[in-house]
């Protein structure tokens, strides 16, 4: 009994001391984001890095899931003979919950990992240790940019999802089955307000922030050579994933 | 520490100086634990100015993590880390990091940046933590290669070079700065014969020119005898000698001599 509490407290206490850790390096980091110097070409590295460079699996993903939604949207609303409300279906899914949260994933498993397996190598190869001896603190010089890049990255990329999806639900629901255009489009404006879009915003910005902070401080205290990598990517992958899943629904009940 | 004045035999150049003044570097009671374990003991240890110290022992000794400790990579659980008289263990990671402009530091893997050219790599200090112009860097940066015999290998990426060529990059990126303290942790562990005297004639050939102080972790026992004016010897994270070549050389240490002529048979049993 005593073992069993002994071992609860231990991992509690674990728990508190890597949240702790986390929420430190996260305060190092914002605050080097904005504090001169700033490295405005670091920054453009990052946002090509995560952002251009995902725009290949992003707009691949949008156009299946506008697609899908499309195709189950128009058999399930037909039971209702409500064909006419497939657009606002598939807009306000994809604006309102899936355009961020599967952005996010796909930036997590294409960008994310790549962070960390970064970091993480320059971790063990003593790189990290090596810019602290010639004084540039690591966090400003390796971290900050990539939190910038995501936070400039992620919000236009969920922004691109939204509309290749709906493209592809108009693909489906209009030139596959039937759908008049001007219904799909017409009930898609009167359903879709300005907030949807801001809420949607908010939630891109906040999954960007999730991904880069926990990609980069895994990636950062990465220890143990290769199999430390391996072991800190993949922590980061599903950290980063189940944090985008919660945040998604705590951010929901927030903001509807 | 203090010694006899000392003539570089390998190299052949002029007797230097005797030392002047305070240790650079003085490490007071320094203890240390990573993971539970107790890795440095109650170090204390005087590294003189303008010389070449070797720090020699079996590994996992802690001899790196004493000399991360003297750059502030790694704080002290007690003890002292004092550069020049000024504890670095106390200092603000702001002030740390001016603190090691003085200091240049090669790893033992060259810890070179993947992504950047050898030119790169060694303009990467200058460039970042001077207000130099680019025809100034790059006139160093050509220099430092020149000096290491690396004046054609600027367009290169890490990975296209060999273990001795990396050292030797690291080398000159670890002397751009013109820095008067330099930490090499293990410069030759790994390479042939040949190269690792190359690197080690190399480090004393600057070592004149620039007359810097140089701290050097080595396993060539009893080679790098030849190359250093002191040295000390790390046991189960604590100093159990230390002082010039020729008297830690003749110690009646059992351990020491021991490590010196690398006899199976000791007071060490590692079976």
């Amino acid at each position: 009994m005593l073992s069993l509490a002994e071992s609860l407290g231990i991992r509690t206490l674990r728990a508190v001391n890597g949240l702790g850790r986390m929420m430190i390096f996260l305060g190092a980091a914002m605050t080097s984001a904005v504090v001169p110097p700033f490295r405005a070409r670091r920054i453009l590295r990052q946002i090509h890095f995560i952002g251009v460079k995902s725009l290949f699996v992003i707009v691949l993903t949008a156009a299946f899931t506008g697609m899908v939604l499309g195709l189950q949207g128009y058999y399930t609303l037909r039971k209702f003979g409500s064909e006419g409300l497939l657009g606002s279906a598939v807009a306000l899914s994809l604006i309102r919950e899936l355009g961020p949260v599967l952005s996010a994933l796909m930036v997590t498993g294409r960008a994310g990992s790549a962070l960390t397996a970064e970091i993480g190598i320059m971790r063990i190869g003593e790189q990290i240790d090596s810019l602290e001896t010639m004084g540039i603190d690591p966090v400003k010089f390796l971290v900050s940019p990539r939190i910038v890049g995501a936070l400039v990255s992620v919000p236009l990329l969920t922004a691109l999802f939204d509309v290749i999806g709906i493209l592809g639900g108009y693909l489906v629901g209009v030139k596959l089955l039937g759908v008049n255009a001007g219904v799909f489009f017409g009930r898609m404006e009167s359903s879709v307000e300005l907030t949807d879009i801001v809420n949607g915003f908010w939630k891109s910005l906040a999954f960007g922030l999730i991904v880069s902070w926990v990609c980069t401080f895994k990636g950062f205290f990465t220890e143990r050579g290769a199999e430390g990598v391996s072991r800190s990517t993949t922590s980061a992958v599903v950290l980063s994933s189940v944090l985008i899943l919660v945040g998604d629904y705590v951010l929901t009940s927030v903001l509807l | 520490m203090t010694g006899t004045p000392w003539i570089c035999e390998p190299c052949g150049l002029e007797k230097l100086p005797d030392p002047v003044g305070e240790p650079v570097i003085r490490l007071i009671g320094v203890e240390k634990s990573l993971e539970g374990k107790r890795v440095l003991d109650g170090i204390d240890l005087d590294i003189p100015r303008q010389r070449i110290t070797a720090i020699i022992g079996l590994s996992g000794a802690g001899k790196s993590v004493m000399l991360k400790h003297m750059i502030g990579l790694v704080r002290p659980d007690r003890g002292r880390v004092l550069i020049d008289g000024v504890d670095i263990a106390r200092l603000s990671r702001s002030a740390l990091n001016k603190f090691r402009s003085r200091f240049g530091m090669l790893f033992q893997g060259g810890a070179l940046f993947d992504s950047l050219t050898v030119f790169e790599n060694v303009a990467f200090p200058l460039r970042e933590k001077t207000s130099l112009g680019e025809g100034e860097i790059r006139e160093r940066v050509r220099e430092r290669l020149a000096q290491v015999g690396l004046q054609d290998a600027g367009g290169k990426y890490p990975d296209e070079l060999s273990g001795g060529m990396v050292r030797r990059v690291a080398l000159a990126r670890a002397m751009v700065t013109d820095p008067e303290i330099i930490l090499f942790d293990e410069p030759t562990t790994g390479l042939d014969p040949i190269i690792r005297n190359s690197i080690l004639n190399l480090i004393c050939h600057t070592y004149h020119q620039h007359c810097f102080t140089v701290v050097m972790i080595s396993h060539d026992i009893p080679d790098i005898f030849q190359w250093c004016h002191y040295v000390a010897v790390i046991h189960d994270g604590r100093v159990i000698e230390a002082g010039p070549t020729d008297s830690v050389v003749k110690s009646v240490s059992p351990f020491v001599q021991q490590l010196i002529r690398g006899d199976i048979a000791g007071p060490v049993h590692l079976m």
